[in-house]
């Protein structure tokens, strides 16, 4: 068998052609024939749509909505979305961002994914042809998903709610070591009243920290106040062991990299 | 195997060609149109020896499939010098001794190119940004990054 | 750039022409252009591609092998395992007859690394290669595996390589190669202190961006063309002679365009495997690796380990150093046998000391091969020496430059290889380090000089 590529005008067709052994969604082509290259003989047919839909950006009240087929780049240059450029930005090199989607990225295993931390964060919407979707359920359960992601909304943060660090080697620009992406809200005084957390290369796919999410309620972000969040930040996280760093280290950082991000 | 139609303009020429379907257009570029310039280091969209110009954005042309490229407008390293005068950045790159290996010299001219067409007068943390896509081994990208900064001086001197 | 020639200013004739004069390098147009022609820009019509079917056991014996599935398979042209390969057990130093033979071009009975070649493919496309060479069953029976040095030298250890009986290198010195210079225990007796470390380094890939391959052509006169990126053109040229047990003439290598090599591309694995299958195919073939294999595959920087025991007057003068080298040739010899033979020639570093003890060892273990990557053998050692160094002037108190130039090789000195020394240059470097880097040392060191005697 040969690869093969189908092309759809619509998510409806190639979500059925998607049900075929073999089978792979291809967005922008840096995950799935990356794949292919390597030698993943799994991989037989190739399923793009072409719908020009799945490419648009409509911000309104607030929030946006972004089709599954918006590049890293796109994100990264549109005037109303510089809260979301940071994480954008993260990703890969400029061939790589003007190639690499938002479906693409909800995929990518640790340690690709930087958006989708954000993401996590944010608590986006998944939309599929058969429904929408809380982030977190989608992302337990994607590797059973055979639906088309169509599109991912999110509530844009106001600037100073929202933080995204992505730690590497390489500079400026290498595969990550983690990633952080915080949401947090925070009264006059500066103590936090809520917090929502997204950890990068901490499990096979972005998870949330909670222990370190409530530890930070009430809190104000200073030295003393953060160290129980930093202390309990690496509850229930299983790092992966990579080329880049091993879980080990990547644990012992974590609290680091952190309270950096909390201490801006 | 089921051959496809691809048609595209490579450095301004028409090119039509049949190639398997899932082929990469980096592999058709080099083993069907003969444009060997886009080099395959990786094929991992990891290393950007292979970046070309789609359409004025730069690409990695190891990770795109030729037959999504159909009507596009496609750029290399091997179309950039006119009537045999090295382009500004091909000439830079040579005054600043910016090439070893060679390898990665035309995917590097590629990125840098993208950066100059919109960014006349980078900044040195522009011109590291727009290579961070691009490996080299042997230079360290010192001389990379002083040839793509002399190539914007050498523009704008041109256009005063 | 700078010239400083103030140095050596009385015993050198100044007609310098080229040196310090900007020239621009012949092979620059072409790159700029995209115009040079590596390797892989080489294209045949009907090329075959090779994939290798590779052990996934660092240490196993080999029951048997079914390549009968994969030789069925859609665009399969030709398998290849070790019986058709004329001259399969080879080494590549035996052109300077540094034997035994102890490693196949594809594995015969045994595994020794995790990623040895078993069976190649030879098909139309990658694809058809890719998924053919996932049809071959190998039957493997796994063996014990010993991936740590000073583990692989203890008695009772798994034998790594039978070419060999032993799980070191026999040198005709014996287990090591060995240097006995002045009385080492002397000088440790005479010594104010002792410092004994021990350096240990991991292998380090080149990561070429161009991974290591070749395209072979068959000629109509019966000869073949192969296109390659080695970095050693004859050598490979000659053992792919006597692999393939066919006159050199009949094999004409094109090369010297390399897309990063760093000694990385020295070792004579891609051509001989894909001139076999051009010659029994009758068709173009190539053989890149991916980069996967590139990384994983080629051989990596030799993992190394280095036992350095000194001693060392309150005054700074080094009277005694013993050192011991432990270089990982991984299951086969490739150029490690050499490069630890260059440990022993290269400590105990530009230093004159009087009573010097070296043996360095080339170790086999179940890891990957390990074979040349700039300056092996050395760059190692010249890390844990000159770590050392730093270690040997803060125990007695000294600034480590003051320390260096106390016991820097100077013209005339007796080396421990029983060579005196000429034209050295450590003297006149250090000064200059000291005043680039604005590390002030004495006086007196500054006015020292490498060839100049009383000063």
């Amino acid at each position: 068998m040969s690869l093969a590529l189908q092309t759809y005008s619509s998510v409806k067709d190639a979500n059925a052609a998607l049900q075929a052994a073999g089978a792979r969604y291809i967005g922008g082509g840096t995950l799935v024939v990356r794949a292919a290259n390597e030698g993943d003989i799994s991989v037989s047919s190739l399923v793009r749509v072409t719908d020009p839909g799945l490419s648009r950006i409509a911000v309104s009240g607030g929030k946006v909505r972004l089709g599954a087929s918006v590049t890293m780049a796109a994100i990264a240059r549109h005037p109303e979305l510089a809260a979301l450029a940071p994480a954008a930005r993260a990703v890969g090199g400029p061939a790589i961002r003007n190639m690499a989607t938002v479906g693409g990225n909800l995929f990518a295993p640790s340690p690709y994914g930087d958006f989708a931390v954000a993401l996590l964060a944010l608590d986006a919407t998944i939309v599929t042809e058969e429904g929408e979707l809380p982030i977190e359920t989608f992302l337990a359960g994607r590797d059973t998903s055979r639906a088309i992601v169509t599109a991912v909304e999110v509530a844009l943060p106001e600037a100073e709610s929202f933080r995204f660090l992505k730690v590497s080697r390489v500079k400026p620009k290498g595969v990550s070591v983690l990633s952080i992406a915080a949401l947090l809200r925070r009264r006059e005084d500066g103590t936090v009243t809520a917090a929502r957390i997204a950890l990068g290369c901490m499990a096979d796919r972005p998870i949330r920290a909670l222990a370190a999410e409530k530890a930070l309620l009430g809190c104000k972000l200073t030295v003393q106040e953060i160290a129980p969040a930093l202390m309990t930040s690496s509850e229930g996280i299983a790092p992966i062991t990579d080329p880049i760093a091993s879980a080990w280290y990547r644990a012992e950082v974590l609290p680091v990299h952190l309270g950096r991000l909390l201490l801006v | 195997m089921a051959k496809v139609p691809v048609q595209f303009t490579l450095n301004g020429s028409e090119k039509a060609e049949f190639v398997e379907s899932g082929t990469t257009l980096l592999n058709a570029l080099r083993d069907k149109i003969g444009d060997t310039s886009p080099k395959g280091g990786c094929h991992q969209g990891t290393c950007g020896a292979c970046s070309v110009i789609i359409d004025g954005e730069l690409r990695l042309s190891c990770l795109t499939l030729a037959e999504t490229c159909g009507g596009a407008d496609i750029r290399t390293t091997a179309g950039l010098a006119e009537g045999g005068v090295l382009h500004p950045l091909q000439r830079a790159f040579l005054d600043a001794f910016a090439t070893q290996c060679g390898f990665c010299t035309p995917g590097m001219i590629m990125a840098a190119k993208v950066l100059l067409d919109r960014t006349p007068n980078p900044s040195r943390e522009d011109v590291v940004e727009a290579l961070s896509g691009n490996i080299c081994r042997c230079t360290g990208y010192e001389p990379i990054i002083q040839a793509v900064l002399l190539a914007a001086r050498a523009n704008s001197q041109n256009a005063a | 750039m700078e010239l400083r020639k103030d140095y050596f200013a009385d015993v050198r004739k100044d007609g310098l022409h080229e040196i310090g004069q900007p020239r621009p390098r012949l092979d620059s147009p072409g790159h700029v252009t995209g115009k040079t022609a590596y390797f892989a820009d080489r294209n045949f019509p009907g090329m075959l591609h090779l994939k290798m079917v590779r052990s996934p056991h660092h240490h196993a014996r080999i029951r048997s092998i079914d390549a009968s599935e994969a030789e069925k398979h859609p665009g399969v042209v030709r398998v290849l395992t070790a019986k058709d390969v004329p001259h399969n057990v080879y080494t590549i130093l035996i052109l300077i007859q540094i034997g035994p033979e102890d490693e196949t071009v594809l594995a015969d009975g045994k595994v020794r690394w995790k990623g040895e070649a078993v069976v190649a493919v030879l098909a139309e496309t990658e694809r058809a290669a890719q998924e053919a060479a996932a049809k071959v069953k190998v039957d493997y029976e796994v063996l014990p595996a010993v991936f740590d040095m000073e583990e692989a030298l203890k008695p009772g250890a798994p034998l790594v390589n039978e070419y060999h009986g032993q799980n070191y290198y026999l040198y005709d010195s014996g287990e090591c190669r060995k240097v006995r210079f002045g009385d080492v225990e002397a000088g440790f007796a005479q010594a104010d202190h002792i410092l004994e470390q021990s350096y240990q380094s991991s292998p380090i890939e080149h990561a070429p961006t161009e991974t290591t391959g070749c395209v072979v052509a068959p000629e109509g006169n019966d000869r073949f063309t192969c296109y390659t990126n080695t970095q050693a053109m004859f050598f490979t040229l000659d053992n792919t002679s006597i692999i393939l047990q066919m006159p050199g003439s009949k094999l004409h290598f094109v090369g010297g365009t390399v897309g990063g090599g760093f000694g990385g591309k020295v070792d004579v694995i891609v051509e001989p495997i894909a001139i076999l299958g051009a010659k029994l195919t009758g068709r173009p073939v190539c053989f890149i690796y991916s980069r996967e294999e590139e990384m994983q595959i080629s051989s990596p920087r030799a993992a190394e380990k280095v036992v350095i025991k000194d001693g060392v007057m309150k005054d700074g003068r080094i009277v005694a150093r013993k050192v011991t080298g432990y270089t990982d040739a991984g299951a086969y010899s490739r150029h490690s046998p050499y490069g630890a033979q260059k440990g022993a020639a290269h400590y105990p570093g530009p230093y004159t000391i009087p009573n010097v003890w070296i043996d360095t060892y080339c170790v086999y273990t179940n890891r990957t091969p390990s074979s040349a990557m700039r300056g092996f053998g050395v760059t190692i050692g010249d890390f844990a020496l000159e770590v050392q160094m730093d270690k040997l002037a803060r125990l007695i108190g000294m600034d480590p430059l003051e320390f260096r130039f106390i016991n820097a090789y100077r013209d005339g000195d007796m080396k421990a290889h029983r060579q005196p020394t000429e034209g050295a240059a450590l003297i006149e470097c250090m000064q200059e380090a000291s005043r680039a880097a604005n590390w002030p040392v004495a006086e007196k060191y500054m006015a020292m000089s490498s060839y100049r005697k009383g000063v």
